[in-house]
């Protein structure tokens, strides 16, 4: 009879937990440019990884219901944080992820804080948002200017490339890229000469690249992005400038950038990257899969950091069988992410996401098999090396 | 070595004709913008997108019909020009009795249909268009590398500047087509074809821009938001030479490439906003612009 009655309790228990769990409806919000510069490396398919990432975890198995609306920022911080406080406010949105250009991510972030909500920054790169900016609710998934300037930084100045001069875009991610590697030039031995700041976004780079080449440096380091990168890469080859001798390097370029720019003025450049498709079976797989759905492109690591982030993050909605921003932080920190596109990772307490690097060199047309197959592999950094060492960051929530 | 305003004369002659070649752009936009303007009366802010398309028409010659760089610098405003004539005379003619306000909102929505299109199509990381072979290679100056192409430009733009200032000022169908501005029904009287004279000016304003697209197709990256990102710029340059002025429109294109090129190098941050604040100085001194009439 006892038995009986424990075994009826365990069953309306499970049965409880059973519903409550069918009663779990997500609401994710995927905010990105869709329409400038940087859309072709979030917009759009960051949407298709999110929506890969919902597929593969399978919520509608599991009884949790999850919707993805999207929005795009125009890499404006006012329109990203007007678009954030609606989604929180009016339409229960309850995790916004991605988020690229840095200053739209940082106001994302305190509005995220003021909320008490969780932030999967996959698109940004300032290493603010897990340092002193950093937030409970935040996550910092896929690469910053740190880990950038670390790998193909350091890589330039031990092949020789010491005097460095910098071309950056004039506000917050290319300030923050520039300052990172700025300091792993100094620290490797190199020294920097000089620097001009662009208005962002810009067409026209001929007359900052021409101060960069009468400077006399080794290197101009480019600490911009997008179609800004693409343009300078594009006119340095353009007025000679890499010919005479004088090299690139590009901190942060997307295979979408090399793709614009094709190979025979990408070839050589030197980059680093969280993820190439071509890594293994799994990356493969995957992105045939995304290509499938954005007519051919293959993902950039943005695109593979939101599926990543979103994964871990249904995953411990599922364990802890609830949206309690706390529990789900909590369990995301103490929990490793698993998954096939950006393989095993952890998650530190000021919401830096740690995986791998890679060091990556642009192929010359003749090494290239087609459209697409663009990177040669140099050098795995290991996470502890790649990204900054917790105690430097200065982030509060680190004791 | 002496220095110019702590600039070695080498690197501020380099910085100026980088100045004078970017004023080619300006100039061969504004211009459109002013000879549809002053014939028309229409503030046209498709310019941009008509730009645009000039850099993509050309782009898709050369990959759907292999057509080469010299024989699109001759279609692509043929055949961009064109898609301005259908569009005014279905949309804008309707629209000359009435306020220039509603030209610009329905310039300014083609505008952006048109962005979105090539936008949705072609995503915005950019196309590339290779410099025709011809205009490879560079000229050592001494002071600078200048690029064969670079030069090209600048040589293109005042070639097509000098020859649109003459035909209108100079030529009896500019003067035609003056007088039908000023007075379409006696212009009218004389047998010429109004109508048709403005359809056709219209058309040239548009080619003008694509022009402009073709030129930029193989320096800059050919992207949908090529167009807006200069429209504003030239509109400012517009405003300074005064709404309409012709040569105005050539002159302030030239002069203020060179004003901001010059920025780009004392003050690299303010070049975004040099030329608004020209602007502003300029209407608050002399509001109908450098070149322009007071009505």
């Amino acid at each position: 009879m006892k038995l009986k009655t424990l075994a009826l309790a365990a069953l309306a228990t499970t049965l409880m937990a059973g519903s409550a769990m069918a009663q779990t409806a997500i609401k994710i919000g995927v905010l990105n440019d869709r329409s400038g510069t940087y859309a072709d490396l979030s917009g759009e398919g960051s949407v298709v990884a999110a929506r890969m990432a919902v597929e593969d975890f399978g919520a509608a198995d599991k009884g949790i219901d999850v919707e993805i609306v999207s929005a795009d920022h125009q890499n404006k911080p006012d329109v990203a944080s007007n678009i954030a406080r609606q989604w929180y406010d009016q339409d229960g949105v309850d995790v916004i992820v991605d988020v690229p250009t840095s200053s739209a991510a940082l106001a994302v972030n305190e509005i995220n804080r003021e909320k008490g909500k969780i932030f999967l920054n996959s698109g940004a790169a300032s290493t603010d948002l897990t340092g002193t900016a950093c937030a409970p609710g935040t996550i910092h998934w896929t690469y910053d200017t740190y880990a950038l300037a670390n790998g193909t930084g350091k890589a330039m100045v031990d092949a020789g490339y010491k005097d460095w001069f910098f071309l950056t875009a004039d506000y917050a991610f290319g300030h923050s890229l520039e300052e990172n590697t700025t300091k792993v030039v100094t620290e490797s031995g190199g020294t920097v000469v000089g620097s001009v700041r662009h208005p962002f976004p810009g067409t026209d780079f001929s007359s900052f690249l021409l101060q960069a080449q009468s400077s006399g440096a080794d290197v101009i380091g480019l600490a911009n992005a997008g179609g800004d990168t693409v343009n300078s890469i594009k006119q340095a080859s353009e007025f000679g400038i890499t010919q005479s001798g004088q090299a690139l390097a590009g901190l942060l370029i997307f295979i979408t950038d090399v793709h614009a720019l094709g190979l025979e003025t990408a070839q050589g450049l030197v980059l680093t990257e969280a993820f190439y498709w071509d890594l293994n079976d799994d990356t493969r797989a995957w992105s045939e899969r995304f290509s499938a759905e954005m007519g051919g492109s293959k993902p950039t690591m943005v695109h593979a950091g939101v599926y990543s982030s979103v994964l871990h993050y249904l995953n411990a909605v599922e364990a802890t069988g609830g949206k309690d921003t706390e529990a789900l932080m909590a369990w995301m920190k103490e929990n490793p992410s698993e998954d096939p596109v950006m393989g095993t990772g952890t998650v530190r307490a000021d919401g830096r996401h740690m995986h791998d690097m890679y060091l990556f060199q642009v192929k010359t047309p003749a090494e290239s098999t087609g459209p697409w197959d663009y990177y040669k592999l140099l050098a795995t950094i290991p996470a502890e090396e790649a990204f900054r060492p917790l105690e430097e960051g200065g982030c509060p929530l680190v004791e | 070595m002496f220095e110019l305003l702590g600039i070695p004369p080498q690197a501020l002659f380099g910085q100026l004709l980088l100045g004078l070649i970017n004023g080619s752009f300006y100039a061969l936009l504004s211009l459109g913008l002013a000879v549809i303007f002053g014939l028309l009366n229409i503030i046209n802010f498709s310019h941009g997108a008509q730009y645009m398309m000039g850099a993509f028409v050309a782009w898709m010659l050369m990959t759907y019909a292999g057509i080469n760089y010299w024989w699109a610098l001759l279609l692509v405003p043929i055949i961009v020009g064109a898609s301005g004539v259908v569009i005014e005379r279905l949309m804008i003619s309707r629209l000359y009795h009435l306020d220039h306000l509603y030209g610009l909102l329905l310039t300014f929505g083609l505008a952006l249909i048109i962005q979105g299109l090539f936008r949705n199509r072609f995503g915005v990381s950019g196309l590339p268009y290779a410099i025709p072979a011809e205009l490879t290679g560079a000229q050592n100056l001494g002071f600078m590398f200048l690029p064969n192409y670079r030069g090209w430009v600048v040589v293109a733009s005042v070639v097509v500047c000098f020859g649109t200032w003459f035909a209108i000022e100079r030529t009896r169908l500019g003067a035609c087509l003056r007088a039908a501005t000023e007075n379409p029904t006696l212009v009218g009287a004389f047998g010429i074809n109004v109508p048709r004279m403005i359809t056709l000016t219209y058309g040239f304003g548009v080619g003008l821009a694509a022009f402009a697209g073709v030129l930029a197709a193989p320096i800059y990256s050919v992207n949908p938001n090529m167009g807006a990102d200069l429209i504003i710029v030239v509109f400012a340059v517009v405003v300074i030479g005064g709404m309409g002025s012709i040569l105005g429109a050539i002159v302030t294109g030239f002069g203020l490439g060179i004003v901001e090129g010059l920025t780009k190098v004392f003050y690299p941050e303010g070049s975004a906003v040099v030329i608004f604040v020209i602007m502003a100085l300029v209407l608050l001194v002399k509001p109908a612009g450098l070149f322009g009439r007071t009505a």
